[in-house]
């Protein structure tokens, strides 16, 4: 009965500020997966190139992100980023100040990047999965090399990718539990100050965890749908 | 008048390998040219250079009179000049491929109309008028909005040859469009070709079916380690095969 009490919402109760923290939570993930989807979209194309220099700047990327821990990744983007960014104001504008850059930003980058590593990996294998017989059936008709990528590509690397970046989705959205380390107020960090000042963990985490399982079951929902609307043509054998 | 196909002096290596050893050959407006010969010999090398599927080392493709500029770089190595001219040439230049290459993402009639559409701006309603009656042409109108996965692949090649005839070309390229087939479902593929050969159009074609190339061609090419051995009428090449090379081939293949 008493976590009910402590779940209330209003000035009593702490379900309000769980609430907007989930809302938090979905607004990190949904940046994270963008940031990261676009980075995975120029990483992929700099994997797949023919120029050896390229090459190797996809593969660093992916290698050294999939390669440690991703806490890791976000202290270093952390204290990097805002390191970078007053080392920047100091030289160019002589600005001794204390910057810190809204910690929003910096953890959907953080954690961003982390994802994006995962989607590269799973574009590249999409791409590789298109037919070559394909590209060179666009080729004999006459199709540019923009219209190859828009009207045959990308379709079937939607297709290909969308299980593999249904799977990096849910990564990412429980990757966002990391960056409470950045004192970002989402669900984690939330529950966490929730306990610490009610001295009820166990309640407040195990509604972090029934949260997370909402946000999780929703989306599985949807990329099923999303699956088998890309996947018309593809024969079920 | 110009002629619809001519090359000279092509060649072709892959790394050490000389596959295309100064070729050089010739279509009228209406022939049906077979290339011939063992595999290994060239012949698809040979046709997907026409297009620029494969570029070149050296000599010349002309289509309709028109040159495909090319140009070399720093490294000596061939490449087009002017790549909207190679889209536009390839417009001219349908090709039939052995493994069909349907795009799977769309359906039989969208695989059809998709580069008039896209690549040639022709209008959607028009479009579809034509891909359907080219599905008629290859006999398939009723699978037009199926996807090709549930096509055999006799149907899926009769798809492929009308989203060929769709852009409209000059010539057809087919490189050995029957050799991924089951042997029941090639005699269907060989009576569409057979009728395009009727109407009068441009055809090359890679091919093991002697028969067709003997029935359907008015030329014949024999091509043997990447030049040409021996050409020549079906009749010359079939009855009458002067090289020892082209005898043994046929010997070989005309025994099944």
């Amino acid at each position: 009965m008493d976590s009910f009490i402590l779940l209330r919402f209003g000035d009593t109760g702490w379900g309000d500020e769980m609430l907007r923290a989930a809302i938090v939570t979905i607004l990190v993930s949904l940046s994270a997966m963008a940031i990261g989807l676009l980075v995975s979209v120029f990483a992929t194309m700099s994997k797949l190139s023919s120029n050896g220099f390229i090459r190797s700047i996809g593969n660093t990327y992916t290698t050294v992100v999939r390669g440690i821990p991703e806490l890791l990744v976000i202290y270093l983007l952390y204290f990097g980023a805002n390191n970078a960014i007053m080392g920047v104001a100091k030289k160019l504008f002589g600005y001794n100040q204390y910057i810190e850059l809204p910690v929003f930003l910096i953890a959907a980058i953080a954690v961003g990047i982390i994802s994006g590593a995962y989607s590269t990996e799973v574009l590249r294998g999409a791409f590789l999965a298109v037919p070559k017989g394909q590209i060179e059936a666009s080729k004999s008709v006459g199709m540019n090399k923009f219209l190859i990528f828009r009207r045959i590509l990308i379709p079937q690397v939607m297709r290909y990718a969308l299980p593999g970046l249904g799977n990096v989705w849910q990564l990412t959205l429980k990757d966002t539990a990391l960056i409470m380390v950045t004192g970002l107020v989402e669900i984690m960090r939330q529950a966490h100050i929730a306990s610490g000042s009610t001295y009820s963990p166990f309640t407040f985490y195990i509604t972090a965890a029934l949260l997370y399982l909402v946000l999780t079951t929703a989306s599985s929902r949807v990329l099923n749908s999303a699956e088998s609307w890309a996947n018309k043509g593809v024969r079920r054998a | 008048m110009n002629k619809a196909l001519e090359i000279n002096h092509l060649k072709k290596s892959f790394g050490d390998l000389e596959v295309l050893k100064d070729i050089s050959l010739n279509a009228e407006k209406g022939d049906v040219i077979c290339i011939i010969g063992s595999s290994g010999s060239g012949k698809s090398t040979l046709l997907r250079c026409i297009n620029l599927l494969d570029i070149p080392d050296s000599g010349e493709v002309w289509v309709n009179g028109e040159l495909i500029k090319m140009s070399k770089n720093k490294a000596g190595n061939y490449y087009p000049q002017d790549q909207d001219q190679v889209d536009r040439i390839r417009t001219k230049l349908a090709m039939v491929f052995q493994s069909f290459n349907l795009w799977s993402h769309m359906t039989v009639i969208q695989n059809v109309v998709e580069a008039p559409i896209h690549v040639q701006k022709i209008d959607k309603n028009k479009a579809n008028k034509l891909g359907l009656e080219l599905l008629a042409k290859v006999g398939i109108t009723e699978k037009a909005d199926q996807f090709p996965s549930s096509l055999s692949g006799g149907q899926q090649q009769r798809v492929a040859i009308a989203r060929a005839l769709a852009i409209e070309p000059d010539i057809l390229l087919f490189d050995e469009p029957t050799s991924s087939l089951d042997p029941e479902l090639v005699g269907e593929v060989l009576r569409v070709m057979q009728s395009l050969a009727e109407e009068g159009r441009t055809m090359i074609v890679v091919t093991h079916e002697m028969g067709f190339a003997k029935g359907v061609a008015s030329k014949v090419i024999f091509l043997h380690n990447g030049h040409i051995e021996e050409q020549g009428t079906p009749d010359e090449l079939f009855n009458a095969p002067k090289s020892e090379r082209l005898k043994r081939f046929l010997e070989s293949n005309l025994a099944i």
